[in-house]
């Protein structure tokens, strides 16, 4: 993604380094749940270890424990040649030992000063020295290449990118020896993923370790020193080279299993394949500009850009969640009212949203109202409910699309996330839909799940849906749809078949279009 | 239901205990902390008033007590599982008690029927709620602020048509109506009765319960899901107009009087008894036996308080105790749904 960055070789003169933290035999058991079951980890001295593994192969409660939220039940850790125990968040940050999450820990109505020093604010008597804070602030900041973040500017008006130097600020004014990221380039475009790497290069020159986690290898390649691979809660590989290992040895610890055919093979489309779905001219204003595409019945038509470059907007105006200011939708011949979902739906055209969890689903109900919920008013008599209607179709899709476990009454919110994307799909496929759109289908799915759930898609094309799909991974756009369209800041800057492009064209043509 | 927790696999392999802690989650078990609280202040009622509290006089003291709360807490119920909150019901039920009760409702009434009164408090609440809903739903003003604004607007406005003056209702059948005993229990009761029931039905066996719970529980997923939010949201404030109209009828009967203080905080009366109950303030999850039951427990509480001759004063603070303690259980429960 980053061509153009030089990598610094590897501190691989390692064995002699002294590890900073190992980690042996760690044990955590919860009532029921999955958790660790003997994980070996050592971290050196100013090294990027990656962590990788499956969704619920512990890498979340291995950072918990490290983080002082959880406490192992067996096994040593040690820390800077002695041993540590770690009973809470702040015991670790006093350690040393400081964790960027996932979801962004700042809070949006402080300035970025007050944000860095939350929980250990510099104060005489009560009175906080927000002169001291500030020029600190400046200093870390200044320290992580971005001094023109003024310490001052409310943190909520940064971008998400913005956010992340904060948290990081935050992590090395706790003087933290080791910081751990948790998926921090789930977040941000391609162009800030490549800051991101130079701001972590930064701190592993200054001696700051870094624990990586990700679910994109091509990034662990790139930031990456050493890796580490968890699968059900043990340690599978360890002190593997980010380099040098082999994409397919990984992904086979990972899995337990080789996977050769991620990508179901594609039949291709008969000629006279009815056109399901067409767009002419469709425009929001500020956002995108004349998008034409026809998606006829099964076939599936992928939209590639970066963020921001206007794809799932695109998504959700043709399904009506956002109207359109110009051009129209229309679904077998017959144009759809703009912004309005209802008649899109109507029309059987389906949505599987971005944020699973905050756009998708309803995550306290259970499975079965999930998967009926825009179509339980056809199982009604009148404005009563047939719930055992709802789960005996409910049940039959779990059946059809291996939706595990296998229980309609199971709250949506006990699925891993390639479960939960079932469901959503599993929804559509109820209610019947001719024209699915898929925004992110693979987003928070393991790797195990992806191919499933690729599968699944081409499955649903080959029953004679139009699909259209949209991914920030390029070679999942590639590898599963005929045609695909790249945009770039609003703009279809190339339209074809998916066989005739390839991952670095994509890539040149969003280049190209954002240079323009 | 049972069927399922048979298919499901235990992972411990012992399927009763599951099926149990199955059959608490879900209605009836969930509201056992509410039989319990009920019971408790009943044992104390009977403990402390003996006769004077046990007998069938004082129950139905109880429930016509419990009545006009009750049908408001059944609108308040839907108006929080969709997410919301409604701050005017109150005021509303102010404004519908006296508009029923102007001299040129009267006589129009004593001309045609009295249910030209009940029609008329029926549809001044409704569409009280329908502003608040289209305020809410369309204007996207913060349900919070477009109800606190609709109670104090619709209290000032119940002053105005009132001229602050108590409005005797004339219209004998009206009265005859509603004061009279239907089996031995008071039509008021009845009606909280009927439309308790109705609401049941309406929230857990219909599909306005279902979008309910939908918007409530996630308004962007059902919107995407092709659900019609807006709509639904001001059906909801409508349904608590509608509530707070068929309160007001009743207030009459009660009173004998149309008045622009009737009703005065009953909406937090209504919320304290819908929070009690189990129903979520972040919308979603409802139910209506809770409301029944935090409602009850109220004018139990209320009625042992009085039969004690204790002050209002100490009602409040025990009031608030309840609350508290209520919502304390409520997150406990939801802290444990979540890590299962």
């Amino acid at each position: 993604m980053v061509d153009g960055v030089r990598q610094p070789e590897p501190p691989d003169g390692g064995a002699a380094k002294a590890n900073l933290l190992t980690m042996q035999g760690i044990v955590k058991h919860f009532p029921g749940a999955r958790a660790l079951d003997g994980v070996d980890l050592a971290i050196r001295a100013g090294e990027v270890h990656c962590l990788v593994g499956q969704n619920g192969a512990g890498k979340s409660t291995l950072i918990k424990v490290l983080s002082g939220a959880h406490h192992p039940d067996a096994g040593a850790i040690t820390w800077r040649g002695e041993p540590l125990t770690v009973a809470t968040p702040v015991a670790a940050l006093r350690a040393g030992i400081a964790t960027m999450y996932q979801e962004l820990d700042v809070v949006d109505g402080l300035t970025v000063a007050e944000n860095v020093y939350l929980g250990h604010e510099l104060a005489t008597g009560g009175f906080t020295q927000r002169r001291v804070v500030r020029a600190r602030t400046q200093d870390l900041l200044r320290r992580l290449g971005h001094g023109e973040i003024p310490p001052n500017r409310e943190a909520g008006r940064l971008s998400a990118a913005g956010k992340q130097i904060v948290s990081m600020a935050r992590a090395l004014s706790h003087d933290a020896r080791l910081i751990i990221m948790d998926e921090p380039s789930a977040v941000l475009d391609s162009e800030e993923v490549a800051n991101l790497f130079r701001v972590v290069r930064e701190l592993t020159a200054s001696g700051v370790s870094v624990l990586y986690i990700s679910h994109r290898l091509e990034e662990i390649r790139q930031v990456g020193d050493r890796i580490t691979v968890l699968k059900d809660g043990r340690t599978v590989g360890t002190g593997l080279s980010a380099r040098g290992t082999a994409t397919s040895d990984l992904i086979k610890l990972m899995t337990g299993r080789t996977l050769d055919h991620a990508f179901p093979p594609n039949p291709g489309v008969p000629d006279d394949a009815e056109e399901l779905l067409s767009v002419d001219g469709l425009g929001l204003r500020g956002v995108f500009q004349d998008v034409s595409f026809r998606v006829r019945a099964g076939e599936i038509v992928g939209l590639a850009g970066l963020v921001g470059s206007g794809r799932s907007e695109v998504l959700e105006t043709v399904y009506g969640a956002r109207r359109a200011t110009e051009g129209r939708v229309a679904v077998a011949g017959r144009a759809l009212h703009p912004g309005s979902i209802d008649a899109a739906v109507r029309a059987g055209v389906g949505l599987a949203p971005e944020e699973r969890k905050s756009m998708g689903l309803l995550l306290d109900e259970p499975v079965y109202r999930n998967i009926t919920l825009s179509t339980f008013g056809r199982f009604a008599s009148g404005v009563f409910l047939d719930e055992g209607a709802e789960r005996a179709a409910a049940r039959e899709q779990i059946q059809a699309l291996d939706l595990r476990p296998a229980d309609p009454d199971r709250t949506a919110r006990t699925l891993s996330g390639g479960n939960q994307q079932k469901a959503l799909l599993a929804r559509w496929l109820v209610h019947g839909c001719r024209v699915l759109l898929l925004d992110e289908p693979t987003r928070g799915v393991d790797v195990g799940a992806r191919a499933e759930i690729y599968a699944l898609i081409r499955r649903l094309a080959a029953r004679g849906t139009a699909v259209v799909v949209v991914s920030s991974e390029i070679d999942e756009v590639l590898g599963l749809a005929d045609r695909v369209l790249v945009l770039s800041e609003g703009r279809v800057v190339h339209s074809g078949p998916a066989d005739q492009i390839d991952e670095h064209g994509v890539l040149d043509l969003v280049m190209e279009g954002s240079a323009a | 239901m049972t069927e399922q927790s048979v298919e499901m696999v235990a992972p411990t392999g012992d399927v009763v205990p599951s099926r149990l802690r199955r059959l608490m989650s879900r209605g009836a078990g969930r509201n056992i902390g509410l039989v319990i609280a009920f019971a408790v202040l009943c044992v104390v009622g009977v403990s402390t008033a003996g006769e004077r509290f046990a007998s069938a006089d004082n129950v139905m003291t109880i429930l016509r007590l419990a009545a006009v709360i009750g049908v408001l807490s059944i609108g308040m119920t839907f108006v929080i599982t969709g997410g919301g909150i409604d701050l005017s019901v109150g005021s509303v039920l102010g404004l519908a008690s006296v508009w029923a009760t102007t001299l040129a409702t009267q006589t129009l009434a004593e001309d045609t029927h009295w249910i030209v009164m009940v029609f008329t408090a029926l549809v001044v609440g409704t569409v009280c709620g329908l502003i608040n809903g289209a305020l809410i739903a369309y204007g996207k003003v913060v349900a919070f602020i477009a109800t606190l604004a609709m109670m104090v607007a619709a209290r000032g406005l119940a002053e105005m048509i009132a001229n602050r003056q108590t409005q005797i209702v004339d219209v004998a059948p009206f009265l005859d109506f509603f004061r009279a005993d239907l089996l031995g229990v008071s039509v008021l009761v009845w009606i909280f009765a009927v439309v308790a029931v109705a609401g049941w039905v309406l929230l857990n066996r219909t599909t306005f319960g279902r979008r309910t719970l939908a918007v409530g529980g996630n308004p962007e997923a059902a919107r995407l899901a092709g659900i019609k939010v807006n709509r639904h949201t001001m059906y909801l404030y409508a349904l608590a107009g509608l509530t707070a109209g068929i309160a007001a009828v009743m207030m009459l009967a009660r009173t004998t009087a149309g008045s622009s203080t009737h009703g005065q905080l009953y909406e937090l009366d209504a919320i304290a008894a819908v929070v009690v109950g189990g129903t979520l303030l972040i919308g979603g999850r409802g139910t209506i036996v809770g409301t029944v039951f935090g409602v009850l427990i109220f004018s139990t509480l209320t009625n042992v308080f009085t039969q004690n001759n204790l002050s209002i004063s100490a009602q409040s603070v025990a009031k608030g105790a309840i609350i508290v303690a209520a919502v304390l259980l409520q997150q406990r429960f939801a802290a444990r749904h979540r890590s299962t």
